[in-house]
């Protein structure tokens, strides 16, 4: 492949990274001695999973009472969350390995974090059922196996798909994410010393990058990335199907499939960027993470945006044009109804604030950009929200609607997540080496004489 | 280590570092033009030009663990499925016993799965991973910016494999009375 082509299309936009050396060397230094500012994150962060595991341990002491959760709204803030991190998840896939199968130059330097981000999300979601369930002692229940009158799970439901669709995805992106970092470990192995060098020697699996490692290794990363592509698309998909099998107004849309992974990737690429900005910052890498990967980025969240703007319009549109009462009392409650607030903070972040991304002075302004994708990641959760709640307090009959409010045990969880999201994304910024190593060089020019055959 | 180092009996070894990756390729192509085999090139990064030009590798055998994975995969999704409905035929939701659009979303995940766990188990044996070897024939620099060949020859050959190397201007040319296997 010529340099020059790729250069034109978007990689190695920095003429600072002239040789493999510089890779290393830029990439490596970070899992150096973290600084202060690291530990002062690490500490909020262990905080908050105290928060978390606290607020989680009361529930489970006192029972699911403690949270809001009752009739008719019986998925709450614990089911929103659950679908807000999936979406989040889906965006490291979606850049390495449905933008690996596009040949996209610019996903290089962004891949690595962006993978990191989708198994840390879906160890995060994989939580929230547990939560959910209450009684997280008979968890176990979700597997698929008979009960005692030997009648086993009903395999037409949306909800037993779905155990199987996040159990594979999160399997799935794991190892997706490991295999592609083993050469970076061995790179790690050879740059540390003493107990490190040991560490990195055995989760290195003892690579040593010889012709038949990497014959085979690039092999399998392109099955992976085929393999993985599909698996992205249809786990959003099923689970949008655990709202849209059920006959409740504002659920029950074809709609819902494309509609959910257009958000999750709009969600999952705007967390990238809210992670990425101050990751360039503290670990130097900006000549890595450049305004050409940013702006690549902004117009991902762009398109999806449009996507997921449409898709709010058509739902309220085929609302009206069904003509059916429950359906059109169902979105006229949620604009203007008891949670009309969660509704327009949805389509502010969602819908409004992107528009701003039409502008190439608002892509390649990196601050600019971080206040848009903390707007987006709010809003996104706010849209399930919105989905979940508002749907299920307005059904069919006026006496069964009713409220919720979420209770502070469930505030708590909902703040926890982020800190054990963000304690496992530290962790990995010290430990793994935070950009892939091996494939930034394949955007460098490889070395040459000049005066061989070849 | 677990294992020892894998000898080579009677052979000696060479190891030979290039900084570039045309030195390389040449190195490989000579070697191969007088019949050597078996030698390992080392490299940074994937780089299409040594493994296809230079060693000729051919097709990996990697994809049909992938492929015989996702059937297995899609036909364990299907059975299961199918088995579980029949066992105790009980009719829900009037759909019939046997509701294959359901069951293709359960067979779909489990080819994914199947597919992905068969092509990493089909890398671990096709590249010889993990490998907690003791690390002779390698340098560190091999996962920084430079190229390494590695090449055993019994003592008759030995000059003749020692001349090659070092026609292609190596960073550094070591010489080791014992040949492994790596």
């Amino acid at each position: 492949m010529a340099t020059a082509d790729l250069t034109k299309r978007g990689a190695l936009p920095n003429p600072d990274v002239k040789k493999y050396e510089d890779v290393n060397k830029a990439v490596l230094q970070v899992l150096g001695r973290p600084g202060k500012g690291w530990w002062v994150l690490f500490s909020i962060a262990v905080a908050g999973v105290g928060v978390f595991l606290t607020s989680w341990f009361y529930q489970i002491y006192k029972g699911i009472g403690v949270s809001g959760l009752n009739a008719p709204v019986g998925w709450g803030v614990y089911i929103t969350t659950f679908v807000f991190w999936v979406g989040i998840a889906h965006s490291g896939t979606l850049i390495s390995a449905i933008l690996f199968l596009f040949r996209a130059p610019w996903r290089q330097a962004i891949y690595r974090a962006s993978e990191a981000m989708t198994v840390f999300a879906v160890m995060t979601a994989g939580l929230f059922p547990l939560i959910h369930v209450g009684r997280v002692w008979h968890a176990y229940w979700l597997v698929p196996y008979p009960n005692a009158r030997f009648l086993w799970p009903n395999f037409r439901s949306p909800l037993v798909w779905d155990v199987f669709a996040i159990t594979t995805y999160f399997t799935v992106s794991a190892v997706f994410f490991y295999l592609g970092t083993i050469p970076d470990l061995a790179a790690a192995r050879d740059h540390a010393r003493g107990i490190r060098r040991k560490f990195y020697q055995i989760i290195s699996l003892g690579w040593r990058g010889t012709d038949r490692e990497w014959h085979h290794f690039s092999k399998a990363y392109i099955y992976l990335a085929a393999l993985a592509t599909p698996l992205v698309l249809s786990v959003h998909s099923v689970v949008s199907w655990d709202f849209a099998m059920a006959i409740v107004p504002g659920w029950h849309t074809t709609i819902f499939a494309p509609y959910f992974v257009a958000g999750a990737i709009f969600s999952g690429v705007a967390l990238v960027i809210t992670l990425a900005v101050p990751m360039r910052k503290f670990f130097g890498l900006e000549e890595y993470l450049t305004v050409k990967h940013f702006e690549a980025m902004a117009k991902l969240c762009l398109l999806t945006s449009m996507i997921v703007l449409y898709a709010y319009l058509t739902e309220y549109f085929l609302a009206w044009y069904s003509g059916e009462p429950p359906e059109r009392g169902s979105f006229w409650n949620r604009v203007f109804g008891h949670y009309w607030w969660a509704n327009w903070i949805m389509l502010t972040c969602n819908g409004l604030v992107p528009l701003m991304l039409w502008f190439k002075r608002v892509r390649r302004s990196i601050a600019a950009l971080f206040v848009i994708s903390i707007f987006i990641n709010i809003g996104m959760w706010f849209e399930r929200f919105v989905i979940i709640v508002t749907s299920l307090s307005h059904e069919y009959e006026p006496w069964a609607w009713g409220l919720y409010r979420p209770s502070i045990v469930e505030v708590g969880i909902l703040l926890g997540s982020f800190a054990w999201f963000g304690f496992w994304f530290l962790l990995f910024t010290r430990l793994l080496p935070p950009v892939a190593i091996a494939e930034m060089k394949e955007v460098v020019p490889p070395p040459r004489r000049g005066k061989g055959a070849s | 280590m677990i294992f020892g180092a894998k000898h080579r009996s009677g052979h000696q070894g060479f190891f030979a570092l290039f900084e570039h990756l045309d030195s390389t390729v040449d190195a490989c192509k000579a070697l191969r033009a007088a019949g050597h085999k078996g030698f390992r090139a080392y490299a940074p990064l994937p780089e299409h030009e040594l493994l296809e030009e230079g060693l000729a590798l051919k097709h990996s055998p990697v994809r049909v663990f992938t492929l015989a994975g996702g059937l297995t995969g899609a036909a364990t999704g299907f059975a299961f499925t199918s088995w579980t409905s029949m066992d105790w035929p009980l009719v829900t939701g009037g759909k019939p016993i046997l509701s294959i659009p359901a069951y293709v979303i359960i067979a779909f995940e489990c080819a994914i799965l199947f597919g992905a766990l068969s092509t990493v188990i089909g890398l671990f044996i096709n590249a010889g991973l993990p490998n907690f070897r003791p690390m002779v024939a390698y340098h560190p620099e091999c996962s920084n910016g430079s190229f390494g060949v590695y090449v055993t020859a019994p003592p008759a050959r030995a000059a003749e494999v020692k001349e090659i190397l070092s026609s292609h201007e190596p960073a550094e040319l070591r010489e080791e009375p014992e040949g492994f296997d790596v």
